[in-house]
């Protein structure tokens, strides 16, 4: 463990721990990014979608023509028209299907009913605007608990005979009878619901494409926003028969993912059968209210944990149930084995046996989801969950949140450490990262203070979160999404001059992978960073991956980068050996350059080898000087941290005031500290606002109560807090450059341990838990209840 | 999102503009600023016929202070309002609300005419002028006249102006000696419409008591209203923080508040209360300080 | 169909005769007529700044403003800031600053800081925050945002020409 990073390399070369300037940001700054709506195809049309106003209804009937009689628009497209072609359902990333189009029923709010192909963008709404869709409304279910009632309304009939209810399923992990057991003999039991809602990912750039079918070169070309495009053309392979090479698909500038850019929508596939149809390039660009209501949702889990300790406050055992409310379809976007994700991690940075995890999957008249949210396939919930319950262990048993942490956590010497549902951490030193924190925020006299403005009426509150992430998805035994792999790639061409193009499997929605990969190459080779290109997000020319998501570019193709770079120094040392007639035994590497040994004078930089590989190979050596690398990682990553968040609590409206927050993160060996911290503090804002801010809630009928920017919060510069960030690092063992991944650490940290805060302030007045967004109606409504507002 | 069709005209005069509202009675609409309307018709949830925008017309931007009172041209932005002089050093109660409204966008391209005619029930600017008991001069081919803000604001979305009147100018009393005034607002972000916002005025007497007292406020109704128990119980009284609990009492029951997003009834109320003696603070040292 | 109306839409000192439909938006003129993609739209109801340009120097979110209503006037995008090739004191202090991930509100986020600059050289932490509340960022977390404009106020480019100066 260490908390500075060294560089191996110079300044110039621009390896890794160097905070190189993004070469992204040139274009940027100007506005001159090419984002999927900035693009301009010739003989380009509309796409607009006719949405359904009810949460659950019979559509009786479609009316196209008035729609049809407004000069531009071309066509108008209905589920019995894809029905016809078999494309009004689609299979999801989690094995259950979706529809396209509804032919008899829609089930949520704003889900998609037909498609309007026009002329320009204006004229295809007017279209929306006309289509006259009969709809008979159905009752409607938004409660999951409700929905697994007996006797409750089966909203999928379509599934099998034996699956006419609305659990999707269940899944479990961890041994239930030794948990059990270890609870009834626990001195200390303490047990809480935690609701955490519906959240959406809102990047601020929405989804859209380009279908762009060539009927006379049979090619479809699909320029869209998507954090997975190879993955994507797989898919489109497989379920329009076009064959694969003929599919080319193609990112842009994106203007965040964070999970919501991962599935395949319905607004995709009906451009791509719009341009299929009509021999055109055809944009479809959602709008924000469409992003925010039909877009895969985030969350939306109903947990109940119970924790068992000794009298002294050491943890033996924690028992977990939770139905996840899914939507009317289950298209969350995990792994193929894990339903629930890696919910499972939920045993923490803390050193216990025993653990139990149960989770329900349930349908509702929601639209369909599962996504991230910057995080790591449900990583976020369990964080959240054990986060808040050792919190209440502490509170109940009267001991400092801090110091019980520090008596549980995992230590420094048990890694690699076998948790009790089954992963195997990599490394950690969670005692050292907790310090840290508390001695940059000043935690014993913050502790102080707290007793003094409490014994004023005050109310402040200091809250913990020691978080243990789970990244890097994953090793091939394991991981799998519709069956591909959770491998990654580089490929690394060195032309003559010694300049390097690099494509990469991954893909950036805003990280920084144009600069972050070229400083691993240059780490690995010497080339100096500004002579390094990365490309990717063309499925034509880039390798093979699975795309930008749960923190895995850096853990997988990060690491296949420096194996790629490795393969081409091997070659290298070939070369040099060759250029310099000395075996290669006797070759000696620096960054940039190999020398004989004990002859420093005689060497020969990277560039000059370069150019021997084309000019002056020798015999028996192919020419040229390229290498790829499909990387399966042997293990996850699981990068941790501590936070402290100091609350101050309007007692007259409930708002929360965040007046500190400390962020102590380590991700292992830092490729750009610049980035890092820009990832972190990114992070802690998306952790902040679902904190306080941020929920999807639903009425009654199923209408989306957050549905436009004016009512799903966004925090802006005024809300969010000068984050105070600090670091320390404990490399990854099995990783090439010993990173383990950042991007999403702090939205994963930050919730708990501002709700541990504001539980904190009030704790005194008998507040156990308060759920997220902890809005100033909902901790009014708790003071005025407890009578002191 | 994409606006649904609607004609346009952008009149060079006032004469022109009271010439299409009276031959297009009932379709037109005023377009002064538009950062409330079109967001409505691009949601779809507004589809006027006819948008008359008032931006070439002159005569309705100044800002200007007459013996009896300021007066404020309808086209008068928020910003410009913020920034003058005048406001900054002897209306706070203005410079407070002008610095609450959306965001600077919104301020800089937004209007007070345009606000206050759209009468959105959570607008800030409503609160103000049923506190100062402002005047809202309205003006057709026929006439012009001037409405008591209290008599103006009449149901969500809804005010005294008739289909051919253009809201001209807005005349908000002089403030006197001893008197001070306050504008508090409850958001759950920046920029939101308020969950409930309180504008206070307090005229304070040579004996230190309250002579008038108005209260205006937003968010907490079917329109903006003014707190007229809450006055009563005020007026007469010497300031006191247990004066300013019972009169933020009374405002708070005189609320009618919606459950909604924003919070259920009994949050809004508590807060309608709790915002009243949080601006009546700000106003009595105001006014004592303007003594 | 209604009636079109005729413009003349002065752009970074250009202008652009123009028929357009009454109902069409600024952004969706200076983004599908003109070309100029620079701003963004992200909200479509003017709450996020994604889409802010400047008219007569002042910030104003373009996907809720009438074309029509410009026309008259001067409208600045992010095109317009362009000199020449160099970056100025902003935009080389949003780069230095990493103010910047995905650049999605960048466009809209330079116009805003264009114009606190331009009317405040020298502003407070708290006026640059205020300055920006109305411009929504999902990657950065706003701080780097902020320190960066901290640091380009009252700087002078090259020319000698500070921010705010056009």
């Amino acid at each position: 463990m260490t908390t500075e990073t060294t560089p191996r390399t110079s300044p110039e070369i621009g390896g890794m721990g160097h905070s190189v300037k993004r070469k992204e940001d040139p274009r940027f700054i100007r506005g001159a990014g090419e984002y999927i709506d900035d693009l301009v195809l010739p003989g380009m049309l509309w796409l607009d979608i006719v949405r359904s106003p009810y949460a659950h209804a019979t559509i009786k009937g479609i009316d196209a023509s008035e729609a049809l009689k407004i000069p531009g628009v071309l066509a108008v497209i209905t589920g019995a028209d894809l029905e016809k072609a078999g494309l009004h359902w689609m299979p999801t990333l989690a094995g259950d299907k979706q529809m396209v189009l509804p032919t008899t029923t829609v089930m949520y709010q704003s889900q998609e009913v037909a498609a309007v192909v026009a002329t320009s963008r204006y004229i295809a709404a007017d279209g929306v605007a006309a289509v006259l869709v009969d709809y008979e409304p159905l009752p409607v279910i938004v409660d999951p608990h409700k929905a697994l009632e007996p006797g409750a309304m089966v909203l999928r009939p379509d599934r099998a005979a034996d699956k006419q209810t609305n659990r999707i399923w269940h899944w479990e992990s961890g041994d239930a009878a030794k948990t059990d057991a270890a609870l009834a003999a626990a001195d200390v039991r303490v047990s809480e619901d935690i609701y955490i809602p519906r959240i959406h990912v809102a990047s601020i750039e929405t989804c859209g494409c380009i279908a762009d079918w060539d009927a006379v070169r049979g090619q479809m070309t699909l320029h869209m926003t998507s954090q997975a495009p190879h993955a994507i053309r797989t898919v489109l392979a497989l379920v329009s028969g076009l064959p694969e090479q003929n599919i080319r698909v193609k990112t842009h500038d994106m203007g965040g993912g964070f999970g919501g850019k991962v599935p395949v929508y319905p607004g995709y596939v009906l451009a791509v059968v719009a341009s299929l149809t009509v021999g055109k390039p055809v944009k479809w660009i959602e709008d924000r209210s469409e992003n925010l209501q039909a877009d895969s949702f985030a969350r939306d889990y109903h947990i109940h944990a119970e924790l068992g300790a000794t009298k002294a406050g050491k943890i033996t055992s924690l028992k977990v149930k939770t139905i996840a409310d899914h939507g009317y379809t289950d298209a969350a976007a995990d792994p193929s084995k894990f339903p629930a994700g890696l919910f499972n991690v939920i045993t923490g940075s803390y050193d216990f046996d025993n653990a139990f995890v149960e989770v329900d999957g349930v349908y509702t008249n929601k639209p369909p989801g599962g996504v991230a949210y910057r995080c790591s396939f449900r990583v976020t919930e369990a964080v959240h969950a054990i986060e808040r319950m050792v919190d209440i262990l502490a509170h109940d048993i009267g001991k400092d949140p801090a110091q019980l942490r520090m008596e549980n956590f995992i230590q420094p010497e048990q890694f690699p450490y076998k948790t009790p549902t089954g992963w195997e951490y990599d490394s950690g030193n969670y005692g050292v990262a907790l310090q840290k924190a508390m001695d940059m925020i000043g935690y014993d006299d913050l502790r102080k203070e707290q007793a003094a403005k409490r014994a004023k009426g005050e109310l402040m509150g200091i809250g913990i979160s020691s978080f243990t992430e789970i990244v890097g998805a994953g090793p091939s035994h394991d991981f799998d999404i519709i069956g591909l792999k959770m491998f990654d790639s580089c490929e690394i061409r060195v032309h003559p001059t010694g300049k390097v193009l690099a494509r990469i499997g991954v893909q950036t929605t805003g990280q920084g992978h144009e600069t972050t990969f070229a400083q691993i190459i240059a780490e690995e080779l010497g080339f100096p960073v500004g002579d390094i290109k990365i490309e990717y997000g063309d499925t034509d020319t880039a390798p093979y991956g699975l795309g930008t998501y749960a923190s895995r570019s850096t853990p997988v193709a990060g690491a296949a980068t420096a194996m790629a770079a490795r393969k081409i120094r091997d070659k290298a040392r070939k070369l040099a050996a060759h250029l310099l007639e000395a075996s290669e035994e006797d070759l000696e590497w620096e960054p940039g350059k190999f020398s004989v040994k004990g002859s420093p004078d005689r060497f020969k930089t990277i560039q000059e080898i370069a150019f021997a590989a084309y000019t002056n190979h020798p015999a028996g050596m192919e020419a040229g000087l390229e290498a790829v690398d499909y990387y399966d990682p042997p293990n996850l990553t699981f990068p941790f941290g501590s936070y402290i968040c100091v609350v101050d609590i309007d007692k007259g409206t409930g708002q929360v005031h965040i007046r500190r927050f400390v962020a102590v993160d380590d991700c292992g060996n830092i490729i750009n500290p610049m980035i890092v911290d820009g990832q972190i503090h990114g992070g802690l804002t998306m952790g902040l606002a679902p904190s306080l801010y941020e929920a999807i809630t639903y009425d009654e009928l199923g209408n989306n109560l957050a549905g436009t920017f004016m009512d799903y919060l966004v925090p802006t510069a005024v809300e969010t807090p000068a984050w105070e960030t600090g670091k320390t690092i404990t490399p990854s063992p099995h990783h090439p450059l010993g990173a383990k991944g950042v991007g999403e650490s702090a939205t994963v940290g930050a919730p708990p341990a501002i709700a541990n805060a504001v539980v904190d302030a009030l704790w005194h007045l008998g507040v156990r838990n308060v759920d997220i967004p902890m809005t100033p109606q909902k901790i009014w409504a708790i003071l005025h209840e407890k009578g002191i507002s | 999102m994409i606006p649904g069709q609607f004609d346009y005209v952008r009149p060079a005069d006032m004469a022109e503009t009271l010439r299409i509202l009276k031959d297009r009675e009932g379709e037109a609409k005023l377009l002064s600023g538009g950062y409330s309307l079109l967001p409505l018709i691009k949601l779809r949830l507004a589809q006027p016929a006819l948008l008359v925008d008032l931006r070439d017309v002159a005569g309705l931007d100044g800002i200007a202070e007459t013996d009896d009172y300021l007066r404020i041209g309808a086209r008068a932005t928020h910003r410009q309002i913020h920034e003058m002089p005048m406001v900054r050093d002897r209306y706070p109660l203005l410079h407070d609300v002008t610095a609450v409204i959306g965001d600077p966008q919104v301020r800089n391209w937004g209007t007070i005419g345009g606000s206050v005619a759209h009468a959105d029930p959570a607008s800030d600017w409503p609160a103000v002028l049923l506190a100062t008991s402002s005047t809202i001069i309205c003006r057709s081919q026929s006439r012009e006249r001037a409405i008591a803000a209290r008599e103006f604001f009449l149901d969500t979305f809804t005010t005294a102006i008739e289909p051919t009147e253009v809201l001209t100018e807005i005349r908000i009393p002089r403030r006197p000696r001893g008197a001070g005034g306050a504008y508090q607002k409850l958001e759950r972000k920046v920029g939101d419409f308020a969950t409930v916002g309180v504008a206070a005025v307090v005229r304070l007497g040579a004996n230190g008591r309250i002579e008038s007292a108005g209260i205006g406020l937003t968010g907490v109704a079917e329109t903006p209203f003014a707190a007229t128990d809450a006055e009563a119980i005020l007026a007469g009284n010497a300031p006191a923080e247990e004066l300013f609990r019972k009169a933020a009492a009374a405002a708070g029951a005189q609320s009618r508040p919606a459950g909604d997003v924003r919070g259920p009834v009994e949050y809004k109320r508590a807060m309608a209360a709790e915002l009243t003696v949080r601006a009546l603070r700000t106003a009595v040292e105001r006014a004592l300080a303007n003594a | 169909m209604r009636e079109t109306v005729e413009l003349s839409l002065v752009v970074n000192g250009r202008a652009h005769p123009i028929r357009v439909e009454p109902r069409e938006t600024l952004a969706d003129v200076l983004r599908e007529r003109l070309g100029l993609t620079g701003l963004k739209i992200s909200c479509d109801v003017q709450v996020c700044g994604a889409c802010t340009v400047l008219v007569d120097g002042l910030a104003i979110s373009a996907c809720t403003y009438l074309a029509a209503d410009a026309e008259g006037h001067e409208v600045t995008t992010v095109e317009g800031l362009a000199r020449a090739g160099q970056l100025s004191p902003l935009q080389q202090s949003f780069i230095d600053a990493a103010a910047f991930q995905c650049g999605f509100c960048t466009p809209g986020m330079r116009m805003a800081a264009t114009a606190l600059l331009a009317e405040n050289p020298a502003p407070t932490r708290a006026q640059v925050v205020a300055g920006i509340e109305g411009n929504i960022c999902r990657c950065t977390g706003y701080v780097p945002i902020i320190d960066a404009i901290l640091e380009a106020a009252g700087a002078v480019d090259a020319a000698g020409v500070s921010e705010g100066a056009r």
